[in-house]
């Protein structure tokens, strides 16, 4: 109950203060609309799709994928620019629910990258893309789970490492491979045999599988339950991890 | 009221006392681990702090930077945990159940604590509501501590146009919201300009005279002088010494009266003057005068200049300083503040 709303008040200030920001949320849909209008048109040829609408089917789910991954990894930078003005030693003085402040911040981040990606969506309706609702809010799921985990683990690192500096190359360093071994912009059945056996063990590659699989009508696909229950255990030790990090000790 | 005495065991007797104070710590220690190169070293930040912080008073935690009075502040505001010690605030055990001690007390932290792009009003009601108040009361509470704060005018724009007077009040505005029996302010007038200064000493008196008892660290001597009750000096990680202003000048003693003479009278003056029973001590100056360590400086000046005029040597000048705070800590620290 106090969990609940703690978690809702840091909730609310956070959506409050990005809001109030329009300039981010400008930014936020200008570079993945990039994507679609300017990256997408290569891909139907580069997929040997035999339409336009067959490749933003398997481009759409990776592009959203990579947004709640993204996303996700950088959002440390603002807990960096709140420890600097102290407001998180005045929330830690306080009874307030630790994994509160870590939850209300990353629900926030979770509910902007789902207006992404619903603006996003529409948008590749235009361009003749199709598919299920049911199938659509599961996916959405599937990018709710990728977006708290990764931005847990953002907060997490961020209180550990405290400075800007040291968060942007370790967060460039993870995602990196991790982008590549996932097959988001292509798909990994184009990977030679040693490169699709890394890719196994990463556990976005399953959550990309998974979220084409729902974006191709195929619910009943494997890859849709294993990718959901891959990405809900990581998120939820996650969020234990980072919560931790707000309980203890920063200095 | 518990009167502090310099001998440990009558400290320790006080425990009939113990009901009023507010703050009481015994033994509390703290060390962090820092590296330096491949070494791993150990600093003691804090090795053992005893006080007795009573209830209503304004009591001054005095030191140079570095001596431990921030770590010391941290555990006791919850933000750290103590390596060793004990410690009860407001009557909660500050190891057993720090979330009681938090309902408890407000603290106020040195660098801020506002966020640029929100509001006072927004950071006072966020703050209430942290402490569980409900949104009415919330709103309510933020309303009056703008008014008592003199902020309303300011209270819907945007903390990163304030400025630092300003903004310090905001802070200290944000750390009593909830009421709070104790208040924790970490160098609550570093940075700020002479008349806000001021204006801030003002407002730490209203906090006691609300029935606050208010725990501030400074650097600053005019500072614990005018607006503390008692003090205790801390230095490398131990306090020092503990008492009222008044009374920690009274034990370092006396008064100093610096006379000013040209080198040769000064010497005749220095023979002259040795022997005298009110005379503690006699230092010559290099710039020419003598520094005369008396008891009571109003009974011997007169003496003084008697001795001088009968001699028929001529003075430049003459000046009776009482001792300061600085001397105190000179005295109990080997070294003064200023220069540390």
């Amino acid at each position: 109950m106090k969990l609940a709303r703690d978690t809702w008040l840091i909730f609310q200030r956070q959506l409050h203060l990005l809001l109030r920001n329009p300039v981010w949320v400008f930014v936020g849909v200008f570079q993945p609309v990039m994507y679609l209008l300017l990256f997408a048109p290569l891909l139907k040829p580069a997929l040997n799709a035999s339409t336009q609408a067959e490749a933003y089917k398997i481009f759409v789910p990776g592009l959203l994928v990579l947004l709640a991954i993204f996303g996700g990894l950088f959002q440390g930078f603002g807990l960096i620019a709140e420890l600097r003005a102290g407001v998180i030693e005045r929330s830690r003085v306080t009874p307030v629910s630790r994994l509160a402040l870590l939850l209300g911040r990353s629900l926030r981040d979770v509910v902007s990258l789902l207006a992404q990606a619903v603006i996003i969506t529409l948008l590749a309706l235009l361009f003749d893309l199709r598919v299920f609702i049911g199938d659509l809010l599961l996916a959405y799921l599937m990018l709710a789970l990728i977006a708290l985990m990764t931005s847990a683990v953002s907060y997490g690192v961020a209180l550990k490492v405290k400075s800007e500096d040291a968060l942007a190359p370790l967060m460039n360093t993870v995602a990196q491979p991790v982008l590549l071994l996932s097959g988001i912009l292509l798909p990994l059945a184009f990977a030679p045999g040693w490169l699709q056996g890394v890719a196994r063990w990463n556990p976005f590659s399953w959550a990309v599988d998974g979220t084409r699989a729902l974006f191709n009508g195929d619910i009943g696909n494997d890859r849709v339950w294993q990718g959901l229950a891959i990405i809900t255990v990581l998120a939820a030790a996650g969020v234990f991890w980072a919560a931790r990090q707000f309980a203890r000790s920063v200095r | 009221m518990c009167v502090w005495s310099g001998d440990g065991d009558e400290m320790a007797d006080g425990g009939l006392e113990r009901g009023v104070h507010m703050i009481e710590t015994r033994g509390l220690r703290k060390s962090f681990r820092s590296r330096a190169g491949r070494e791993t070293k150990t600093v003691e930040a804090v090795r053992g702090v005893d006080l007795d912080v009573s209830a209503g008073e304004i009591f001054g935690f005095l030191g140079p930077n570095g001596a431990g009075k921030t770590t010391t502040l941290r555990m006791l505001a919850t933000l750290i945990e103590p390596d060793g010690g004990q410690a009860t605030i407001a009557g909660a055990d500050l190891l057993k159940d720090p979330g009681e001690v938090r309902r408890r007390i407000g603290y106020v932290a040195q660098g801020g604590s506002t966020w640029d792009e929100s509001t006072a009003r927004e950071e006072l009601v966020l703050q209430a509501r942290m402490y569980g108040i409900a949104k009415a009361e919330a709103q309510r509470r933020a309303a009056r501590a703008l008014e008592a704060f003199q902020l309303t005018e300011f209270a819907d724009r945007k903390c990163k146009t304030y400025s630092g007077g300003q903004r310090r009040r905001v802070e200290i505005a944000l750390g009593i919201i909830h009421e709070p029996k104790i208040v924790f302010l970490d160098e609550p007038t570093t940075g700020l300009d002479p008349q806000s200064r001021a204006h801030m000493w003002d407002e730490i008196r209203r906090l006691r005279t609300d029935g606050m008892t208010v725990f501030i660290t400074t650097h600053y001597l005019d500072e614990a002088d005018a607006l503390c009750d008692r003090i205790a000096i801390m230095d490398h990680g131990e306090v020092v010494a503990e008492g009222t202003p008044t009374d920690l000048k009274r034990e370092i003693s006396g008064d100093v009266v610096q006379v000013g003479l040209d080198p040769v009278a000064a010497g005749e003056v220095a023979k002259l003057l040795d022997g005298e029973e009110y005379v503690n001590r006699l230092e010559t100056l290099d710039e020419g005068g003598l520094r005369l360590f008396v008891d009571d400086g109003a009974t011997a000046i007169p003496r003084i200049l008697r001795r001088i005029d009968g001699a028929g040597l001529d003075l430049r000048s003459i000046e009776l300083h009482r001792p300061s705070l600085d001397d105190v800590f000179l005295t109990k620290t080997g070294r003064s503040l200023r220069e540390s």
